[in-house]
């Protein structure tokens, strides 16, 4: 069922383009970083965005914090509130259930699809940024770029040390893998309206309305006592996996809250799956 | 093969079906019908597992829905509510992935089967082009492709004929009789009469969630104890059957009689010519409409 699945999301063409809008934003702001001859100073603009034009080798990092906030959580939100809801506009949700494939197994089917999406368009975003980068702005300090003089060779970290390639290397799986639980807890959130609504749209307008209501809330002094509960809380803390030593406590306490927001959500989905007349 | 005992749906303060007791026997061709809204679709859907009944029992193929619907569902092929695919994919495709979703069916035997469906409902020879640009007949062919994929022991049957050209709808009967002479039960849901009297063994006829008539369609067509006659002398013909006339159109006579031989060589003898002799069926409009109200789609004023 899972490869059923996988076969169906490979097939769909809209899958491809939002994997390659994905891909685009960060390319587009390469582009003008290199054709620019200074560099955004340090603190402003994007994550990592300074220290990119003194080597390619950190664009993927850069790309990552592009498409983070708004970008890659509006694709899984798409993909994920077509899940169930898709099948039941499309009607073929009711030949699925009388095949049969159990509904637990059509539910869990759907989350591994999303999950494998969500981590391949992610690789794929890193790869082309990373070829993107070193076309861009090669590896190691470019001289003829302005900037800071006297950059070191090799990445640097944000806590200044350098950092090597192997290093970097496992810091990028790290922060991928962060990223791809993070996203997996918000998934879970729009599957389960998913299931609720018959309308694909309506679903993931959902899981965009839980969006920002946990960005708008983020910002509010007066949330203060929620904010460790939100879901877009600790998003940001992949970063942590690129200073020196890795900065491991909000790591830890955002998987611990992804876990928590994938295991209620989902249960609840399940739950109201398994018990739902499917009218569609 | 499917019975349901005091079967119940209610949604909110809505009665779907009320109290039905379904018998549905091996071997049959069974017409279930009802006008629109009577709660056909709900019934169907309840028989498939995939609405839960309020109260009430369910027996398909000898186990009960839902709690053992995973067992009984492969041995079942369906159409609900019209067919349904994915716009962007070829037919072939589709049925593929339909397949492949559902346990027990080995991939090497796949596209065999595939190719058989395919065949069976007259799509052989289709060619690559997505779903979304197939006719309404088409869709309705792979829907029923879709169904026939794991050869099953019950076909369930929401309207089929939807959407199907005069030739068409002749070609999936002649399909489905074939089926059904090789041991495949079918059960047909529609609210055309003229499908379900061409068809079918069976008929229950459902209104506003009830069950209200239930038996064979010989027992319901039964002869309703006149003779229509037709004859270039209907003068002469009144005289000799005085008494037994009931009505007279032209040439045309309608004569309470119960057997049309011994009417005939009557008459004969009497010297009338007869054109045309035989005796008045009852038809399943009359039935149906003697035990049915209104649809529920009709919201006139009452009375």
């Amino acid at each position: 069922m899972i490869l059923v699945e996988l076969r169906k999301l490979a097939l769909r063409p809209r899958v491809w383009v939002s994997v390659l809008l994905l891909c685009l934003l960060p390319a587009i702001v390469g582009v003008f970083l290199a054709t620019a001859d200074f560099a955004p100073p340090p603190g402003q603009g994007g994550a990592f965005l300074s220290a990119v034009v003194s080597d390619g080798a950190l664009f993927p990092a850069a790309a990552l914090a592009l498409v983070l906030p708004l970008f890659l959580p509006i694709a899984v939100a798409v993909t994920a509130g077509d899940s169930i809801a898709g099948e039941a506009s499309t009607g073929t949700l009711r030949y699925l259930l009388v095949r049969p494939v159990g509904r637990t197994r059509l539910l869990g089917a759907k989350m591994v699809a999303l999950a494998v999406y969500v981590t391949a368009a992610i690789v794929i975003v890193v790869l082309t940024s990373l070829v993107l980068g070193v076309i861009l702005f090669g590896t190691g300090g470019t001289p003829g770029v302005a900037g800071p003089g006297g950059q070191p060779t090799g990445v640097t970290s944000l806590s200044g040390q350098s950092l090597s390639s192997s290093g970097l290397g496992l810091r990028l799986l790290g922060a991928v893998s962060y990223i791809v639980v993070s996203m997996l807890g918000f998934a879970a959130i729009t599957v389960f309206l998913s299931t609720v609504s018959d309308s694909a749209l309506g679903a993931a307008l959902g899981g965009l309305a839980v969006l920002i209501t946990s960005s708008v809330l983020e910002t509010l002094d007066a949330a203060a006592s929620v904010k460790p509960y939100l879901p877009t809380h600790y998003w940001l803390s992949w970063i942590d996996f690129f200073r020196d030593p890795v900065l491991w406590r909000n790591i830890d306490h955002g998987l611990l809250l992804q876990a928590g927001y994938i295991v209620v959500f989902f249960g609840a989905a399940w739950a109201n799956f398994a018990t739902k007349d499917v009218t569609s | 093969m499917i019975v349901t005992r005091a079967l119940t749906k209610r949604y909110g303060r809505t009665l779907a079906v009320d109290a039905v007791d379904l018998a549905v026997r091996e071997g049959d061709r069974y017409g279930f019908l009802g006008p629109n809204g009577s709660g056909k679709t709900t019934l169907v859907r309840m028989l498939l597992g995939l609405v839960y009944a309020t109260s009430g029992e369910i027996e398909v193929l000898g186990k009960p829905v839902p709690k053992r619907v995973a067992e009984v569902l492969p041995q079942v092929g369906a159409l609900v509510e019209g067919p349904a695919a994915y716009p962007h994919l070829s037919g072939r495709r589709n049925l593929s992935l339909l397949d492949a979703a559902g346990r027990g069916g080995g991939r090497r035997t796949r596209r065999q089967r595939i190719d058989d469906a395919l065949e069976q409902v007259g799509l052989a020879a289709v060619d690559q082009r997505p779903v979304k640009a197939y006719s309404l007949g088409m869709r309705q062919r792979l829907g029923l492709a879709g169904a026939l994929l794991r050869k099953p022991r019950l076909l369930v049957l929401d309207e089929p004929t939807n959407g199907l050209d005069p030739q068409g709808i002749k070609e999936i009967r002649e399909l489905l009789v074939e089926l059904n002479a090789g041991g495949t039960t079918v059960f047909l849901s529609s609210h055309l009469l003229a499908e379900v009297e061409q068809l079918c063994t069976r008929v229950g006829v459902v209104d506003r969630g009830r069950l209200v008539l239930e038996d064979d369609l010989d027992t319901l067509r039964a002869a309703t104890g006149r003779v229509l006659v037709g004859t270039p002398d209907p003068a002469e013909a009144a005289a000799v059957l005085d008494g037994q006339l009931e009505s007279r159109v032209g040439d045309r006579l309608v004569i309470r009689h119960s057997d049309p031989a011994a009417l005939n060589a009557m008459l004969v003898e009497a010297g009338v010519r007869v054109t045309s002799i035989h005796a008045e069926q009852r038809t399943l409009e009359q039935v149906v409409l003697d035990v049915t109200g209104p649809g529920s789609d009709r919201f006139g004023a009452a009375g």
